[in-house]
């Protein structure tokens, strides 16, 4: 008797739109306005590498130890040094980094001994040629300068 | 499956997929139809096959790590758990306490993520379209909670051999407290929404029927098996990452259709927040790496590691040949063995509940295929 007047009072129908219109409530909008208002990401976000320098001196940070290199599972990263004759020590001359080919694990983060490569919270990474996405050494440490949303 | 002849005008042979949306990526069902009858089912699979087994071959342990997570992106951190698990006990070693008790709460969390994605998207096919904006809602604070502990939303890579790469943030345990208090509720919700509605009842009681018997028979496990009435689940019966400790209930049914795995499935979730309360009380400060050498060397040996997925046992083989790169990982995946079972669920039914039966199998073909 019971199942029965449920039935016809659509009893089960009305319990699921109770739900429903429940949220109709604009307070529980959370659309985020994209391109006008950037999200902030995580702190520890794993986006853009970038290449570290050292903010005295403006020299790099990275010693050319190729650690990165040898960590990175899809071997994407290139480090060219040159031995410095006056302190025997390796200097970097150049750092390519394949973001195409990137899947953004971490492992070069954390191989790094002296935190020089760092994945930061840029995420804007969409270029227009397959070979803009190598990024050279100059790329690595200015990172990406995406431009502000005009309407 | 039966040989079909085109020249016999009862029948027709009729491909559903691999762009159909209800298939849940790429696989491709021929059915062999009578009117709105299913005669017999063919699964083509293989639109995602990446080789990750082989990929395996030429990496390090330590690289091939982040690979796993791209098998079942929808529970990457189970992923993770199975292969970091076989590989410590490839090499002698365990984790920290701490570094387990995140390890559980983490996969927790990652089981309610991969339950609301198999819920909305279940629902979705089966005409209901209003949950799956609610379970994406709340799926969205789980992955908030892994971009802020890992980085990553979804390919998260947030466990590594031996331990964890990552302290806890600060607030962790707030957070996850905070989600399990507003997510029972939800389920509530969610519940109000479908298990009493008639509809939902009604398209899915009795639909796809695979009894305890032919689960078993097809190594089918998960919450497909447990609706079927086995209480077999591996954290209970083989219990990894500290699972002992924690009380929890293995929820089961006894008809084996498709609307008892989906108490089934709601259920497991409530059982998923009462661990991760548990973990979170665990949570006491320590180590989180254990000793691990720099280049992962293991002895030469084999070793099998399962787990339980959100969609069932997980299983990793990993051969090692006493080299830094493994000889062989051969993955056990649940989305694959419980895909077999399809043509036995579907056959003799109608082909409106295929959809509803490709959905309550709750396949990742990122798995299916690897």
């Amino acid at each position: 008797m019971a199942n029965l007047l449920r039935k016809i009072f659509l009893a089960d129908l009305f319990q699921g739109l109770r739900v429903t219109f429940h949220y109709q409530n604009p307070k529980y909008i959370c659309t985020e306005q994209y391109p006008a208002e950037r999200p902030k990401v995580a702190e520890r976000y794993r986006g853009a590498p970038r290449l570290n320098i050292n903010p005295d001196n403006d020299e790099t940070l990275c010693i050319s130890c190729n650690l990165c290199a040898v960590a990175c599972p899809e071997n994407l990263i290139v480090v060219g040094w040159e031995r410095n004759e006056q302190t025997k020590r390796k200097d970097l001359t150049t750092f390519t980094y394949d973001t195409s080919r990137c899947m953004f694990c971490g492992l070069c983060e954390d191989a790094c001994p002296v935190d020089a490569l760092e994945l930061t919270q840029d995420f804007e990474m969409a270029g227009y040629t397959r070979d803009g996405q190598i990024w050279d050494r100059e790329m690595l440490e200015q990172g990406p300068q995406p431009k502000a949303y005009r309407s | 499956m039966p040989e079909s002849t085109f020249l016999d005008s009862t029948e027709l042979v009729l491909n559903m997929g691999p762009q159909h949306p209800s298939t849940h990526g790429v696989l491709r069902v021929i059915l062999k139809l009578d009117g709105e009858k299913v005669l017999g089912t063919d699964c083509v699979i293989g639109y995602l096959h990446r080789g990750v087994e082989k990929i395996a071959e030429n990496r390090t342990y330590a690289q091939f790590n982040p690979y796993v997570d791209r098998m079942d992106y929808v529970a990457a951190v189970s992923n993770g758990l199975g292969y970091c698990l076989a590989i410590e006990k490839l090499l002698n070693v365990e984790a920290p306490p701490r570094a387990q008790a995140v390890r559980v709460i983490l996969t927790e969390l990652n089981r309610v993520a991969s339950h609301l994605v198999w819920l909305g998207t279940h629902a979705l096919d089966i005409g209901a379209i209003t949950p799956v904006f609610y379970c994406f809602r709340e799926r969205e604070e789980a992955l908030k909670i892994f971009e802020n502990y890992c980085g990553a939303r979804l390919t998260t890579h947030a466990f590594r051999i031996g331990g964890l790469q990552y302290e806890t943030y600060d607030g962790f345990e707030r957070e996850v407290l905070a989600f399990c208090d507003m997510f029972l509720p939800k389920v509530d919700e969610y519940e109000e929404l479908l298990t009493n509605n008639r509809i939902w009842a009604g398209r899915l009681q009795r639909v796809g029927v695979l009894n305890a018997e032919e689960c078993k028979e097809y190594g089918v496990t998960g919450p497909v098996l447990r609706a079927a009435g086995v209480k077999w689940d591996v954290r209970k019966a083989q219990p990894y990452s500290g699972y002992e400790q924690y009380e929890f209930e293995i929820p089961t049914r006894e008809n084996g259709d498709t609307y008892d795995r989906y108490v089934v499935r709601m259920q497991e979730m409530r059982q998923s927040v009462r661990i991760m309360r548990q973990a979170v009380e665990k949570l006491a400060p320590g180590p989180i790496m254990a000793k691990v050498p720099k280049v992962i060397k293991p002895p030469v040996g084999e070793v099998y590691v399962s787990i339980e997925a959100p969609k069932g046992e997980l299983g990793y083989y990993v051969v090692s040949d006493g080299t830094t790169q493994p000889y062989r990982v051969r993955v056990r995946p649940p989305s694959f063995v419980n895909l077999q079972a399809l043509d036995r669920m579907v056959a003799g039914g109608l082909v409106a509940d295929v959809v509803a039966i490709i959905g309550t199998i709750d396949i990742v073909l990122g798995e299916v295929d690897r």
